[in-house]
């Protein structure tokens, strides 16, 4: 592995941690086999009134949002140069493909008709109208271009040492020439992707807060606003940088490494200016609908959006501005869990909380069912993440000596990697 | 069935001068289009007696029950809403007048004209037709149900517990018997007190402002659905307010025109995203430090 800054993880694998994640699992596949065996309403709380439950404002919305730090970083080091992150993108880019492939396995989970998931890419079902069509072909699109940057990943670690076990291994050799193609035109044209990726992004990231602005008489006004999908792009960039260095602490921690402050350090500079232009947008949309005096009036809804604002936007962003904040690890991780879980907040905010439709009986509270499915989503992601960091160089190689703050920050910078040579 | 059918004709044309166009016109899809089929409900003559819910289940094979069980007027004690297996219930709302006199409501779809149902449908299994309707279509459904989220009126259902092939249901304004069959929708047919009017929207907007200002002072001055979310093809007249019978209270604007015309600003002919890439790429290649050294704007960011 010379020359390269990542490499595959060397810890055991059946810890507690991961045993506890197989069982939520294995719980989830109950309440799935349910599901998919007597209806959703066997197994959720969703009815004519709220048809929409956890799965979509979790698994879809949130989960959407919280992978946006693939394509921050891609456009961080890949399109503005910024070299030295390069040591962060790959695990960027693994929560990213992680995070939109369970985003697909949580769309199948809640289609009544999953088996049709594919309709959106015949155009005799083109709905050029739908903002949800819109969305669907966009995360496809992107979850095509995320498993393609995968692939310098997948090159380096196996290209040249192909062995398939078995009677499989008589297909070694086509799998290595696949491989070493691969890793022939991927270099060339991964500059057209990564920028794709990027546009792809933009696009659904956005589109994804249009969803809700299609039903303004059933939506607390207070979220409710035109402007919904710029809200969503400024913070689904806002928290691609805190994601990153949120799960890069986690990491870190579980590990036992000693985080990459001076990485994370000036790159978490960058936050509050993103929070910052989201707030302002936030605020300033609730005062031009002049809409803002409600939040006097003591409701629940106004004690909620608050707190989203204050605790998710406010709080993490005074935070951010000092630089004693951004050195230690503990403060930093704290004030990227606000974000990150401030971000979460406001799309079940916009999914779940703003909705109020007409004639309901009763409030929508997700059933166990649906929180079991949930929890056995994110902990069948964490696992697979577990797993690949320990198969593929996605983290910072261990033998490197770590550098210390006040070290050069240039030197920690990865080399070049597979993926990094296209634009070298 | 034929019989009645005529019979009914005939009583409707007896009733005279107010009663509109029973029988679609082979009228053009572009006239049709532009003047789509409606219903006008008369509230002030609904006598409560569910027949029209009965005649629909009976032309949707929706669950069979006899006749006679739509004579049970305990159903009125608390309010119902059409369903997967009802697509029209009649609910009962206390007068506002010196007699009291219930108010009897009957709800389905609204076959809005510009409906938020279809503009958000992501493989357009529900269109809105040149008769007025807005149909389903199951095969191209992917159940997402993005149409129950933002319906305005609260109206498409869904079949939670069927694990197969679950369907979006909701009235379908008897699109087959109107535009194909000549016939009335089910429960206008049916509707004893004809409180109910089939017909071009436009005569029965023309039928509803002449009774309101037929001086009898019956009618609140509103009819619901003129303007409503941009207009529907059922209309209501009625003689209390409506936001006391249950409706919502929606302004005119389409919600569909505002989500429409966001989309199409970021997708005009694909140039703002084609824009974008291009600029992203410009980008890359200007700023592309030189070879393997440190890119001269690292010093930049502290
Ligand atoms: S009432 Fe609802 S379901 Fe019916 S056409 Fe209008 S939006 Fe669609
Ligand atoms: S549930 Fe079916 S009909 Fe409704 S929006 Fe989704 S695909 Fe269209």
């Amino acid at each position: 592995m010379t020359g390269h800054g990542a490499a595959p993880v060397r810890k055991p694998l059946l810890t507690p941690g991961v045993l506890l994640l197989l069982g939520l699992v294995a719980l989830g596949m109950v309440f799935a086999w349910v599901r998919f065996a007597s209806g959703l309403g066997a197994v959720t709380h969703l009815d004519d009134r709220f048809p929409w439950g956890i799965w979509i404002a979790i698994d879809v919305a949130t989960g959407v949002a919280l992978s946006a730090g693939g394509f921050t970083t891609a456009a961080l080091v890949h399109i503005f140069h910024r070299r030295r992150y390069e040591a962060l993108t790959r695990s960027a880019l693994l929560t990213a493909v992680l995070g939109y492939t369970f985003v697909a396995f949580g769309i199948v989970m809640d289609l009544g008709r999953y088996y049709n998931i594919w309709h959106p890419a015949l155009p005799s079902m083109w709905s050029g109208h739908s903002a949800l069509f819109e969305v669907a072909m966009c995360v496809m699109a992107y979850l095509t271009v995320l498993y393609i940057e995968l692939m310098p990943i997948v090159v380096e670690r196996f290209a040249g040492r192909v062995r398939l076990p078995g009677p499989l291994g008589l297909l070694d050799g086509v799998v290595e020439g696949a491989l070493r193609f691969f890793d022939r035109t991927l270099g060339r044209v991964m500059s057209v992707f990564i920028v794709l990726g990027v546009v792809l992004s933009t696009l659904h990231q956005s589109s994804l807060g249009t969803l809700m602005v299609l039903a303004p008489s059933k939506m607390n006004p207070l979220w409710w606003t035109p402007i919904l999908p710029l809200l969503f792009l400024l913070s689904a960039i806002a928290v691609g940088f805190a994601m990153v260095v949120f799960e890069s602490l986690i990491a870190a921690r579980v590990f036992g490494r000693a985080p990459e402050m001076e990485l994370l350090t000036p790159l978490s500079r960058v936050i509050p200016v993103l929070l910052f232009v989201y707030l302002a947008f936030k605020v300033g949309d609730v005062m031009i609908r002049g809409v803002v005096t409600r939040l006097g009036d003591g409701s629940a809804a106004s004690l909620i959006f608050l707190l989203e604002i204050g605790l998710g936007v406010v709080i993490p962003l005074l935070m951010l501005l000092s630089e004693r904040v951004r050195r230690r690890p503990g403060l930093l991780f704290a004030a990227a869990a606000m974000v990150v879980l401030g971000v979460a907040f406001n799309r079940i905010n916009v999914f779940l909380t703003a909705f109020t439709p007409l004639y309901a009986t009763r409030r929508y509270v997700p059933s166990v069912g649906e929180v079991a499915i949930t929890v056995a989503f994110i902990s069948g992601l964490l696992l697979l993440y577990r797993v690949l960091v320990s198969v593929l160089p996605v983290l910072p190689a261990e033998e490197q000596p770590q550098q210390q703050r006040t070290g050069s920050r240039h030197v920690h910078a990865a080399p070049p990697s597979s993926i990094g040579r296209w634009s070298a | 069935m034929e019989l009645s059918r005529r019979d009914i004709l005939a009583s409707m044309a007896a009733a005279g001068a107010t009663q509109v166009a029973a029988r679609p016109s082979a009228a053009s899809v572009a006239q049709r289009a532009a003047d789509p089929f409606g219903v006008l409900v008369d509230l002030t003559a609904c006598i409560g007696c569910r027949k029209c819910e009965w005649a629909c289940n009976q032309v949707n094979h929706l669950p069979a029950v006899p006749v006679q069980a739509f004579e049970d007027a305990s159903v009125f004690a608390s309010l119902r809403r059409p369903d997967a297996s009802h697509y029209t219930v009649v609910n009962r709302f206390p007068g506002a007048g010196e007699d009291d006199k219930p108010v009897f409501v009957k709800a389905q779809c609204m076959h809005c004209d510009d409906p938020a149902c279809c503009s958000a449908c992501i493989v357009s299994a529900l269109e809105k037709q040149p008769d007025g309707a807005v149909t389903y279509t199951a095969w191209r459904c992917m159940g997402c149900r993005y149409c129950m989220v933002v319906c305005p009126f609260q109206v498409p259902a869904y079949e939670y517990f069927n694990a197969t092939t679950p369907q979006v249901r909701k009235c379908t304004f008897c699109h087959e018997r109107i535009s194909q069959e000549g016939k009335l929708p089910a429960c206008v047919e049916i509707c004893p007190p004809q409180c109910l009017t089939f017909g071009r929207r436009s005569e029965l907007l023309a039928l509803a402002h002449r009774r309101i200002a037929g001086g009898s002072g019956r009618y609140t001055d509103h009819v619901y659905g003129e303007s409503e979310v941009g207009g529907t093809s059922w209309l209501y007249l009625s003689g209390i307010e409506f936001s006391e019978l249950g409706f919502p209270v929606l302004g005119d604007a389409a919600p569909p025109r505002l989500t429409e015309s966001l989309q199409h600003g970021v997708f005009k002919d694909f140039i703002p995203p084609l824009a974008l890439f291009g600029a992203l790429t410009a980008i890359v290649r200007l700023f592309r430090p030189d070879g393997e050294k440190p890119p001269a704007g690292e010093g930049r960011q502290p």
